[in-house]
C-alpha cells in the first residue's frame, strides 16, 4: 500500500508537477517512459514518488518512446491503470504506436508537453507536435497553466477508462511556458483525488487467465472499415457527453469549471482569437483591456482539440464577425492547423465571417501583449469591412522582412 | 515455481495442449506452427503471449477468428517484446497490489517474431527488454528471409541465398553477407539463458523451453523455421529439411547459460555435407553453377569454422 502525501491546499507547483502529482494521485499502476526535454520531470517525480513509497506501481525505464508507449499498450491491455509523458521528437517516434493504443481500445493516459519539432532543433515550446497524432483517434485535452495540467488529468482517466468510452487521451501543455513556470495549484487530498476517477476496472483484460483474449488482430477490407468507422461513431457521438459529465462533477467536487469550448467576452464580440496553451489567458489580460476602451472583443479557447469541437464552436462563433486563428504550429506549406480545423466550422456555420489566420510563437518565441493588440485591431477592421483587410496569413514576430500570405 | 510437465512420446506431446488451434492460415508445410505448439505444449502453464507483425501474426488472428486460446496480443512489427514486457510488468504491479483475478497462479510471458521481427526492426527493443531483465521468453521463427512481405532479404539470410532483394542472376550469387549471429549478440546481453533450437529435435527443444520457462529473467530461443515458400521445398519435407539443417551443423543446437556456459546439445552421428542441405533447396540451387562453388567451398569453410568455436567453448566451460 502506498503511503499518502500531505498536500497544502494551494501548493507551488509547475506543469510538470501538477502532471506528475496528478498520476500520483490516481495511483498509476504501470508507467513505461522515456524522457525528453521538456516533460523529463513528469516521470522523474514519478521514480520519486516510487522510491519515496507514495507509489507501488511498476516504472519501466524503456530504450525508446516508440517502447514507452509499447510497454504502456502491453500494460494496459494485461488490465491496469497506465501512463506516460513525453514531448516532441518523443512524439513523433510515439505516433506509429498511438494509432495502436487507440485501435484497441487501451485507456492510456500520455501527458504531451508540447515542444517544436526539429530541424533546426529546439527544446521549446509549440503545438507542432501535437498535430502529429491529432488523427490517431485519442482524446486530446488542453491545459494552459498548471493548474489545468493537474485537474484535466483526473478528468482524462475518467473519461478515458469508461466502458463505454475505452479511448486513450492525452493531456497538452506548453513546454516550459507551463511545465517549468510555477504558479499556485489548487490541490485535492489524495483521497478525494483518488475517488474521482476510482479502482481501475479492467474489460477484457490479458491477466484474466480464465477469460483468454486476442489483441491487435487483422482486419483487411472486409471489417477494417467498421472498426474505424465504431471508433470514430464512438468519439464523434459518445465522448462530449462523458466530458461534459465529467466537468460537471469535478466542479461540483473543486468548484472549478472547464467547458469544451472556453468562451471568454464573445457574446456581443465582433472580433475574436481562437486559439490554445498559454497564449488564452494573455488574450484574456488583451480582451479586459480593449474592452475598457470600448472595443468589442473575446477569446475562444480551445479545451478539446479531439474530437473536434466542431458544435460548440460554431455556437460560440454566433454572431462573431471576424475571426483570427492563432496557430502556434509550422504551417509547413498550408495554413496553420487550427485555422484549417475552423475553417471546417466556419465554412457550416451558416453566417459569412472573416477568418485570417496568425502564426505565432514557434520554438517558444514569445506572444506579447503588442502582438495581440495588432492582431486585435486587424479583425476588427475585418469585422467593420465584412471582409479581410489584411492578408489571410501572417507569421507574427519574424525578424527581417515581414512575411505574409494573401 | 509450478511443476515442469512431463512428457511420455510425442503423440502424447502434440496433442497435450491445445492453445495453437490448426485453425489457421499458415502455409501449408510452414514450421511456425510446429515451433509454436512445441513451445506452448511444454509447459502446463498459463501464458500471456505476444506476436511481432510477420507470418504468424496475419496467418493466426484474422478477425472475427482467433487461433490463440491464451491471452495474445499484437501491437506491431517492431515491439511484440515490449508489449509482453509491458503486461509483466502489469502483472507485478497488480500481484503486489493483490488485484490480480487468479492469484495463485503465475503466467509466463513470451513473445513471437520473426527474423526479420528479431535480427532488424525489432532488435533495440528486444535489446531494451533483455537489459532490463523482464521474466519473458523471446522466441525467433527463424525462417532467415522477410517471408510475410514475399522474400526480401533479412540480416538473417545466409550467404548464397537468392531472395527478392537480393535475387541470383547473371553476375550475382544472391546474398553477400553471412547471417547474423544473434545467439551470441543475445548471449553478450548476460541473459540467464539462450538456446537454439529445432523443430525436428522436439524433445532437445522441449527440455529447452522447460529450461527456459523455469528461469528468472529474459530467455531468448533462436528456432529454426524453415519456409517451404521462400526456401522452395515441397510442403511434406519441412522436417527432413529441419533434419539436414542440424545433421549438417548449418544450425548446431546448443544452448549458452548466464551469457558464458555453453553446451551443444545435439551432435550429429554422422555429419552430412553442408552441400547437402543446401542442394535440397530451391534458394539455393544456382550455387551448384561451376562459376559459384567458391560460395559452396565458403559455406562448408563458415559452417566448419563454426563448429569449431563452439566445441572449444563448451570445453573451456567459462
Amino acid at each position: 500500500m502506498a503511503d499518502k502525501m500531505e498536500l497544502r491546499d494551494v501548493e507551488v507547483w509547475d506543469g510538470n508537477m501538477a502532471a506528475s502529482q496528478a498520476l500520483r494521485q490516481v495511483q498509476i499502476d504501470v508507467v513505461a517512459a522515456y524522457p525528453i526535454t521538456p516533460s523529463t520531470p513528469i516521470v522523474e517525480n514519478y521514480g520519486n514518488y516510487l522510491a519515496n513509497g507514495y507509489i507501488d506501481g511498476e516504472f519501466v525505464m524503456v530504450e525508446s518512446e516508440h517502447a514507452a508507449m509499447s510497454g504502456c499498450i502491453g500494460a494496459a491491455a494485461a488490465g491496469g491503470r497506465v501512463a506516460t509523458a513525453t514531448s516532441s521528437q518523443g512524439f513523433a517516434l510515439m505516433v506509429e504506436t498511438l494509432y495502436q493504443a487507440s485501435g484497441m481500445r487501451l485507456p492510456i493516459i500520455l501527458n504531451v508537453v508540447n515542444r517544436a519539432l526539429a530541424a533546426p532543433l529546439n527544446v521549446n515550446g509549440d503545438h507542432s507536435d501535437m498535430y502529429l497524432g491529432r488523427d490517431s483517434g485519442w482524446i486530446q485535452f488542453d491545459a494552459y497553466n498548471p493548474q489545468h495540467a493537474y485537474d484535466l488529468n483526473f478528468i482524462a482517466f475518467r473519461v478515458a477508462e469508461d466502458h463505454e468510452i475505452r479511448l486513450p487521451a492525452m493531456v497538452h501543455q506548453d513546454g516550459f511556458l507551463t511545465s517549468h513556470t510555477a504558479q499556485g495549484v489548487k490541490t485535492m487530498d489524495d483521497d478525494t483525488a483518488y475517488n474521482f476517477v476510482g479502482e481501475f476496472k479492467p474489460m477484457n483484460d490479458m491477466l484474466d487467465l480464465d477469460h483468454p483474449v486476442t489483441h491487435g488482430v487483422q482486419t483487411e477490407e472486409d471489417w477494417h472499415f467498421e472498426h474505424k468507422a465504431r471508433q470514430h461513431n464512438d468519439l464523434m457521438t459518445k465522448v462530449f457527453p462523458k466530458i461534459e459529465a465529467a466537468f460537471d462533477a469535478f466542479e461540483k467536487m473543486t468548484g472549478r469549471r472547464y467547458n469544451i469550448v472556453e468562451t471568454y467576452k464573445t457574446e456581443d464580440a465582433d472580433a475574436v482569437v481562437v486559439c490554445m496553451g498559454t497564449s488564452v489567458e494573455t488574450a484574456y489580460e488583451v480582451a479586459d483591456e480593449l474592452r475598457a476602451d470600448g472595443k468589442k472583443v473575446g477569446v475562444i479557447g480551445i479545451r478539446v482539440v479531439r474530437p473536434w469541437p466542431h458544435a460548440q464552436i460554431a455556437e460560440a462563433l454566433k454572431g462573431i464577425k471576424a475571426i483570427g486563428a492563432l496557430d502556434r504550429s509550422s504551417p509547413n506549406g498550408t495554413f496553420g492547423m487550427l485555422y484549417n480545423e475552423l475553417a471546417g466550422t466556419v465554412v457550416n456555420s451558416g453566417e459569412v465571417k472573416v477568418l485570417t489566420n496568425y502564426v505565432y510563437g514557434l520554438g517558444g518565441r514569445d506572444l506579447t501583449k503588442v502582438h495581440l493588440r495588432e492582431i486585435y485591431a486587424e479583425l476588427l477592421a475585418n469585422a467593420e469591412a465584412g471582409k479581410p483587410t489584411t492578408p489571410l496569413q501572417q507569421l507574427i514576430g519574424v525578424r527581417g522582412p515581414k512575411i505574409s500570405f494573401h | 515455481m509450478s511443476e515442469m510437465k512431463k512428457i511420455k512420446n510425442l503423440k502424447e506431446f502434440s496433442t497435450s495442449a491445445d492453445r495453437f488451434e490448426g485453425a489457421n492460415l499458415l502455409c501449408p508445410g510452414c514450421a511456425h506452427s510446429i515451433i509454436v505448439r512445441e513451445v506452448l505444449n511444454a509447459t502446463n502453464d498459463d501464458l500471456i503471449l505476444a506476436a511481432s507483425t510477420g507470418c504468424l501474426e496475419v496467418c493466426t488472428a484474422v478477425y472475427p477468428y482467433t487461433s490463440w486460446d491464451a491471452s495474445w496480443i499484437h501491437i506491431g512489427f517492431e515491439n511484440g517484446s515490449t508489449a509482453v514486457a509491458g503486461a509483466e510488468a502489469m502483472y507485478k504491479a497488480l500481484k503486489r497490489k493483490g488485484r490480480l483475478k487468479q492469484p495463485d497462479r503465475e503466467p509466463k510471458f513470451v513473445a513471437f517474431g520473426g527474423d526479420g521481427a528479431s535480427y532488424d526492426i525489432g532488435f533495440q527493443w528486444i535489446s531494451g527488454c533483455f537489459e532490463r531483465g523482464h521474466n519473458m521468453m523471446y522466441v525467433v521463427l527463424d525462417n532467415e528471409v522477410y517471408a510475410n512481405t514475399g522474400g526480401q532479404r533479412s540480416s538473417s539470410t545466409p550467404i548464397g541465398a537468392s531472395t527478392t532483394t537480393a535475387p541470383a542472376g547473371r553476375v550475382s550469387y544472391g546474398e553477400k553477407m553471412h547471417k547474423k549471429n544473434m545467439m551470441q549478440i543475445m548471449a553478450a546481453h548476460g541473459s540467464p539463458y539462450v538456446a537454439q533450437v529445432a523443430p525436428n529435435k522436439w524433445k532437445d527443444m522441449v527440455k529447452k523451453i522447460q529450461t527456459g520457462f523455469a528461469t528468472e529473467g529474459p530467455v531468448f530461443i533462436n528456432a529454426m523455421s524453415a519456409c517451404t515458400t521462400e526456401w522452395k521445398f515441397l510442403p511434406e519435407d519441412t522436417i527432413a529439411i529441419s533434419d539436414l539443417a542440424t545433421d549438417s551443423l548449418v544450425f548446431p543446437l546448443y544452448e549458452i547459460i548466464d551469457g558464458t556456459k555453453l553446451n551443444i546439445t545435439y551432435r550429429p552421428k554422422n555429419v552430412i555435407p553442408v552441400k547437402d542441405y543446401l542442394g535440397a533447396q530451391g534458394r539455393f540451387k544456382h550455387l551448384f553453377k561451376p562459376e559459384n562453388k567458391h560460395v559452396l567451398d565458403e559455406w562448408q569453410a563458415r559452417v566448419d569454422r563454426d563448429w569449431e568455436y563452439l566445441q572449444r567453448r563448451e570445453e573451456a566451460s567459462v
